[in-house]
């Protein structure tokens, strides 16, 4: 074998799997991942580790996979991560880890990636579980939003020895990894329920239906139920629109709503209760993961598929990845394009979307260079079905409903980046209520610093 | 789960439930709305409470079976559980957070419509708890689809019930009542209208010439019910807002009807095949292009 190339995962075939939900990667076999592993020259000083957001000691995971030490591997990759199989998939490892792997710098860098997901599925597959507390330490903490920040938060509070309880507004937990990222992406059941059931096997309770800030408050968990301490990740909040004309035309959706009711309440799945468009032609602005998602859904719901984005390929924020994937599914890219008006029927309905087409211009505040019009370029794509993905602005139910917790001027919640304080006593934040839309690794790097500075705080 | 204690059909398809929900019931107000789903495959529904009881921990639901999803949840018997029932969602009615005295000097005036009498009453309730006298008009189409007619009058000022084919109370339309009350000279300084959609855009198009501010409680498509998906937006006062979030109660002057009612089309057809579905049951074998 060649060591500057990396053995390459077995994938679903793109015209199969455009017409279906099933998985796309497929993931290595043992082999596979033993070949790949042994192109790790096992650097004394790891740069890849410094690339974790959650600092997985990597080289001595992939040394064990090598070894065929699977288990061992688990072991290792589970002291840093509560959700390997999560991880393992929707990291974005080619700005993380295999961004900075010695290996890249001629070659391919070692698929870091991919050999956490052959470990974490292959002790899942052989019943492995993650280790839990040994001594309790007596002290109830509360966590807030099951998704990958409160889930990585009350895993290794639990293996700290805490009594932890986390309380999601949803019917089902898992936040963004159920309700937002497709299962061609990351399983339900056959991943995420898994992940979760490891955490509740460390002891961690999981009340859902619970919306805090409505149900009940920070300061009633506090005062009233004995928490001696709270983690907020209650995620995101609000989908954004652009504020054009006709964007309350019948046929527009936003992206956590189409992704929700396909992903949660499974209407992909023509038996579900739950209804979802099934446009002929659809247009999804925006260039994020989300969008990708939302694109790739309406793709294997039937659709021809146009992602719409102001700016050009370069600056698209999804994963190389993703928008590799959308495009051999047959996603056509409508780049440096803007929308400025949805175009309904006398009913309502949702014909056409106006757009206008852009130049890069100078650099902006953000140093990717400002999108302008192009005077004279309008036009107008004919289409029944328009998905906004913009990202979303914070939901205040919490800020809003506990005394002494700051936001800043974009409304997200305040708190140290080191261990997760917030300005109220005992309360910590972490992940997308924090910084914004993010990555499932950064909430989840937020979650395990905050986990840390709990438990600083309450063995004082 | 939440267990059903109580389930009574109020008449041809409306049911009422008392379901054991305590952290619901500790700290709802008049207003709000929870989200049910009756097992772990179903769709989540929401739903106006209609009473609650904070010692006993329970919430009372009020609901007519409209489509697949409520025509199963009528199923569902004492004993029985709902799979899930979270809330209260949304904001309490503005009433609740006003100051009792200024309250008290208020001639209020409450409309309500069908099923939308179920959200009305625990309003007229929480004001007559607090020494203050509602007004309200009942409307249904039909002497036999009024429902807590008794429990209305218990704590209503007046009561005035009216049907649209004539057969119970007064003859007409709720527009009429508020007209014909007006004519005998009662004054109303605000007006709080619950019904079905169409109601309440002709009831809020009469308050606005007689210039009676008023309140309406709107009932979008929704999905999580926390803001998170955007299903619910309407325009009100040319401003997009969520009403899980921002509502359900908003200034029915100001509310963009035509939208809102269209909006609620939008899986017409979808729920009208499932309710066929639901129908012909196992004699259902596609042939509606849908199914397999």
């Amino acid at each position: 074998m060649d060591v500057m190339t990396k053995i390459p995962v077995r994938e679903q075939d793109a015209k199969v799997r455009a017409t279906n939900f099933e998985e796309v990667c497929l993931g290595y076999n043992q082999e596979e991942a033993m070949c790949e592993a042994s192109r790790c020259i096992n650097c004394k000083n790891a740069q890849c580790v410094k690339g974790c957001p959650v600092a997985i000691d990597i080289p001595a995971f992939i040394h064990e996979v090598k070894e065929g030490n699977i288990e061992k591997a688990y072991q290792i990759i589970s002291e840093a991560s509560a959700l390997p199989a999560v991880c393992g998939r929707v990291c974005p490892q080619e700005s993380q880890c295999e961004g900075k792997c010695i290996r890249g710098i001629k070659g391919d860098p070692i698929s870091i990636g991919k050999l956490e997901r052959f470990v974490a599925d292959w002790a899942r597959e052989n019943g492995i579980k993650p280790q839990g507390a040994t001594e309790k330490k007596g002290k109830k903490v509360a966590v807030i939003g099951s998704g990958p920040a409160g889930l990585t938060c009350a895993g290794d509070l639990a293996k700290a020895g805490y009594d932890v309880t986390i309380f999601e507004a949803l019917h089902e937990a898992g936040g963004v990894l159920v309700y937002g990222i497709p299962e061609f992406r990351l399983p339900k059941e056959a991943v995420v329920a898994k992940e979760i059931e490891n955490v509740k096997s460390l002891g961690v309770k999981i009340e859902t239906n619970v919306v805090i800030g409505k149900s009940v408050t920070i300061d009633e968990l506090m005062e009233k139920e004995g928490f001696s301490a709270v983690f907020i990740g209650s995620g995101a909040g609000l989908p954004k629109f652009m504020g054009i004309p006709g964007e309350n035309s019948n046929g527009v959706f936003s992206a956590n709503e189409y992704l929700t009711r396909s992903n949660l309440m499974k209407a992909f799945n023509p038996a579900s209760p739950t209804p979802i468009m099934r446009g002929k032609k659809v247009a999804v602005v925006g260039g994020g993961n989300v969008a990708m998602d939302a694109a790739r859904t309406a793709l294997r719901l039937g659709a021809e598929v146009h992602i719409v984005y102001r700016r050009s390929e370069e600056e698209l924020p999804a994963r190389v990845e993703e928008v590799h994937h959308a495009k051999e599914e047959g996603i056509i890219f409508d780049l440096l394009t803007n929308p400025t008006e949805i175009i309904a029927d006398e009913k309502g309905w949702v014909t056409g979307m106006k757009c206008i087409k852009m130049e890069l211009g100078e650099p902006d505040e953000s140093g990717r260079r400002r999108p302008v019009e192009v005077p004279g370029s309008e036009f107008v794509m004919e289409l029944d079905t328009v998905i906004m993905s913009l990202g979303t602005s914070p939901n205040p139910l919490i800020s809003s409903t506990t005394e002494g917790l700051e936001t800043n001027k974009w409304k997200c919640i305040i708190a140290d980046e080191e261990n997760g304080k917030t300005t109220k006593e005992g309360v910590y934040a972490g992940g997308d209520a924090v910084t914004g839309a993010a990555t499932v690794i950064l909430a989840m790097g937020a979650g395990k610093a905050a986990a840390k500075g709990i438990d600083e705080y309450l063995s004082k | 789960m939440y267990k059903i204690l109580k389930k009574q059909e109020l008449t041809t398809n409306i049911y009422l439930m008392d379901v054991e929900a305590p952290r619901v019931a500790e700290r709802c107000l008049p207003g709000q709305f929870v989200i049910v789903r009756m097992d772990k495959d179903a769709a989540r529904i929401p739903l106006t409470i209609c009473d609650y009881d904070r010692k006993a921990g329970t919430i009372t639901i009020v609901f007519q079976t409209v489509g697949a999803g409520t025509t199963m949840m009528a199923e569902l018997s004492e004993g029985d559980c709902f799979h899930d029932f979270v809330g209260p969602l949304g904001c309490p009615s503005e009433l609740v957070k006003e100051d009792l005295e200024s309250l008290k000097k208020k001639n209020i005036l409450f409309v309500a419509g069908g099923v939308g009498t179920a959200p009305v009453y625990p309003q007229v309730k929480w004001l007559h708890e607090n020494g203050v006298a509602a007004d309200v008009i009942m409307g249904s189409k039909t002497k036999d689809l009024l429902i807590l007619e008794k429990e209305m009058e218990a704590v209503a000022g007046n009561l005035y019930v009216t049907t649209d084919d004539g057969s119970y109370g007064r003859s007409g339309m709720v527009t009429q009542v508020i007209k014909d009350l007006v004519a005998e000279g009662k004054k109303y300084d605000v007006c709080i209208a619950i019904g079905p959609m169409i109601m309440m855009k002709f009831v809020c198009l009469l308050t606005k010439e007689l210039e009676i501010p008023t309140i309406v409680s709107l009932n979008p498509i929704m999905v999580d019910g926390t803001g998170m998906c955007g299903a619910c937006r309407v325009t009100v006062g040319g401003k997009v807002k969520f009403a899980c979030v921002d509502g359900p109660e908003f200034d029915g002057h100001q509310v963009n009807f035509d939208e809102a009612m269209r909006r609620q089309t939008i899986y017409r057809t979808e729920e009208g095949r499932a309710m066929l579905a639901l129908q012909e049951g196992d004699t259902h074998h596609g042939g509606c292009g849908n199914c397999n």
